[in-house]
Formats: C-alpha cells, sequence, structure tokens
C-alpha cells in the first residue's frame, strides 16, 4: 500500500455557489428580484420589514422569506400584514444552522408563490459571520447595524459589512441615550467597505424608513 | 461558528476525489479575510468526517496572507481591516489574495495489487492527533 496526492483544486463554497445560481435562475425566470438581509439578533431586520410593508412599495409586490433557527416568531408578525411568508427553519440539521444556505433556500422555493411577487426579501438567520459567506440566489445584499451594538463592529465583523452593498444603521432614536460615535462608526465603516451605502433610520419612530423602502423599489 | 459548515463542504469535495480510497490528509488553503479560524476547522472536521472514508484524516490549513493592491500602485498585507490604501487613502484596491477557501488536495491511500495483502501503514494515533493542530497559523 502507498499513498498518494491526488489534486482537487475546488472551492470550498463551490457546491453552494452552484446551487445559488440555480436559485438565482429560477427567480429570474419568474421575473423576481431577491434581497438577502443579514444582520446581528435583534438589530431589527424584522421590525425594519414591518415599517416598510406597512405602507407596502408602491406597485411592487413583496414576499418574505423567513429563516430562523427555530419557531415561526418573526413570520407572524410579517403575516399580519398580509404579506406572503414563507417560514424556514435550520434546526433540523446539525443542532440548528446559524445561518441559510443555497440549498436551505432551494428547499423552500416550491413554498414561495413566486408569480404573485416582484421582489423577496431573505430575512436570514441572525448572525454576523456565516450568512456573509453563504450565497443564496440573492440580487443584492443588505445588512442593519443597530446603534446598541456599538461602533467598532465593521472592524470586529469585516467578512460581513465587506459583503453587503447597503448598511442600513438603525435605532437612531436612541442615540441621545447612548455612548456611541455615529462619526466613528461611519469612519470604521469606511474603513472596512470604503464608499459603501449607508443610510440611519428607526424602525421605531419611522424616521428614514422611507428610504430603505425606496432603495428595496429600485431593486425590483 | 460557520467552520461547521464549512468543514462539511471539505468533507464532501475530499469524499468526491477520493473515488473510495482511505484519505490520510486533507490540504486546504484559507485566506486571512475569510474570518475562518483553523483550529476549529481541524475540530470540526473531525466530527464530521468520522464513519467516512476521510475518518481519522489530518486537515493541513495553509493560510493565505490578505495583499491588496491600490489603483495609485502601491501594494502592501494588511494586517488589520483597513481597506483604504495607506499611501494615497485611496479606495480603489483589489484584494490579491486573502479571500481563498478552497480543497487544494488529498493523500489517499492506494490499494496496489502487489500490495494490497499488507497491513494498513497507520501512525500512532497520537502522533497524528498533534499533527492535526500544527499547520494553523
Amino acid at each position: 500500500m502507498h499513498r498518494s496526492k491526488v489534486r482537487v483544486a475546488t472551492g470550498v463554497l463551490d457546491a453552494n455557489d452552484t446551487i445559488a445560481r440555480a436559485n438565482r435562475a429560477d427567480f429570474d425566470r419568474a421575473g423576481v428580484r431577491v434581497v438577502n438581509l443579514m444582520s446581528a439578533p435583534g438589530a431589527g431586520k424584522t421590525a425594519l420589514l414591518e415599517r416598510v410593508l406597512m405602507d407596502g412599495l408602491g406597485e411592487v409586490r413583496v414576499g418574505v422569506l423567513e429563516g430562523d433557527v427555530q419557531g415561526s416568531l418573526d413570520a407572524e408578525r410579517l403575516s399580519a400584514l398580509h404579506v406572503p411568508v414563507t417560514q424556514i427553519n435550520t434546526d433540523p440539521g446539525f443542532g440548528g444552522e446559524c445561518h441559510l444556505d443555497a440549498n436551505m433556500v432551494r428547499s423552500a422555493l416550491g413554498a414561495i408563490a413566486l408569480d404573485e411577487i416582484d421582489l423577496l426579501v431573505i430575512e436570514n438567520v441572525g448572525n454576523l459571520v456565516c450568512p456573509a459567506e453563504f450565497r443564496v440566489g440573492e440580487d443584492r445584499r443588505a445588512m442593519i447595524s443597530s446603534v446598541t451594538e456599538g461602533e467598532d463592529k465593521p472592524l470586529k465583523y469585516p467578512l460581513m459589512f465587506r459583503a453587503c452593498e447597503l448598511v442600513v444603521v438603525n435605532k437612531i432614536d436612541l442615540l441621545p441615550h447612548l455612548d456611541f460615535s455615529l462619526e466613528r462608526f461611519l469612519a470604521n465603516l469606511d474603513q472596512v467597505n470604503p464608499g459603501v451605502e449607508h443610510m440611519l433610520v428607526s424602525a421605531r419612530t419611522g424616521e428614514g424608513v422611507d428610504a430603505f423602502a425606496r432603495w428595496l423599489a429600485d431593486v425590483a | 461558528m460557520h467552520e461547521l459548515s464549512l468543514s462539511r463542504a471539505i468533507l464532501d469535495a475530499a469524499v468526491e476525489h477520493a473515488q473510495g480510497r482511505s484519505v490520510v490528509a486533507v490540504d486546504v488553503t484559507v485566506g486571512a479575510l475569510r474570518q475562518v479560524v483553523p483550529r476549529s476547522l481541524s475540530f470540526y472536521f473531525e466530527i464530521v468526517s468520522s464513519g467516512t472514508i476521510c475518518e481519522g484524516a489530518t486537515l493541513r490549513t495553509h493560510v493565505a496572507p490578505a495583499r491588496l493592491r491600490c489603483a495609485c500602485g502601491h501594494q502592501w498585507e494588511l494586517r488589520e481591516p483597513s481597506f483604504r490604501c495607506p499611501r494615497c487613502a485611496g479606495a480603489d484596491v483589489t484584494v490579491l489574495s486573502g479571500e481563498e477557501l478552497a480543497v487544494d488536495s488529498i493523500e489517499v491511500e492506494e490499494l496496489a495489487e502487489e500490495s494490497a495483502e499488507e497491513p494498513a501503514q497507520e501512525p500512532p494515533d497520537g502522533a497524528r492527533k498533534e499533527e492535526r493542530c500544527t499547520a494553523a497559523r
């Protein structure tokens, strides 16, 4: 018996990316644009979507794919707004995945009424590391960073802050009560992802939410 | 945390290329910008490979440094997450290396006809365990 070396030269994420491209092709065929919305847990993904969907996006018909490790609390909140919501739970896997991958989204495709929507917002599992690695077939990637998380987050999670094309800074209504320096946060963001688009919002008061709604409508 | 999913993807690639042969080592390149912890990757790989033809295989992680080039011509190695050019402060910066995440090769045991009856040359268990983590940065 002897040992020999076998060349592999395969990207670790190639298999995921192949499925992501298949998802994207299916979305394209259905004329649906897709946004992958990511953030840490509790940054306000669902609250921001609630606020945006309450007023709607004009002509654009929106659906939501809700990714959670467990439960359907967020999906229930959103379906109260009469928006088609599909739930994916990641817990049947090894202890519950901390992100959505292309295959999970693929397995949910049949449950999404693609012919009834123009824009699908995928609310990823709350996590600032893993979702950044896994493409799911989206057109655009956006993340929410809330001011309660601290101004150092771009420096601590550069992978996520570099993976997205839009950074929504949420909970700005709390700024008077925090030591958070918006200026320092934006400087940190600029270091990690120079020139990335950002907007300041409060899902609670509604301030700035119209800008996010316009961004979503533009994607569609 | 993503090391678990990544270790599964590495296992899938290794198993596919081994074509049934027993795998003794897997060589992986991980870019410094990937936020992958080599020790965690090895730890999870040991778990997910158990019961497969990769069981007991050593995962050798090679870290590719983050190298950037600015439109002004300046090239540098990134030590902290600051993607603006340190010379001209420009943002027109290209990542030359540091985003790799690939299975480069695997080492397998060939069952040659003439030596098919020889016992497998397994290294002592302790030695192999030690080897497993040393490739971490």
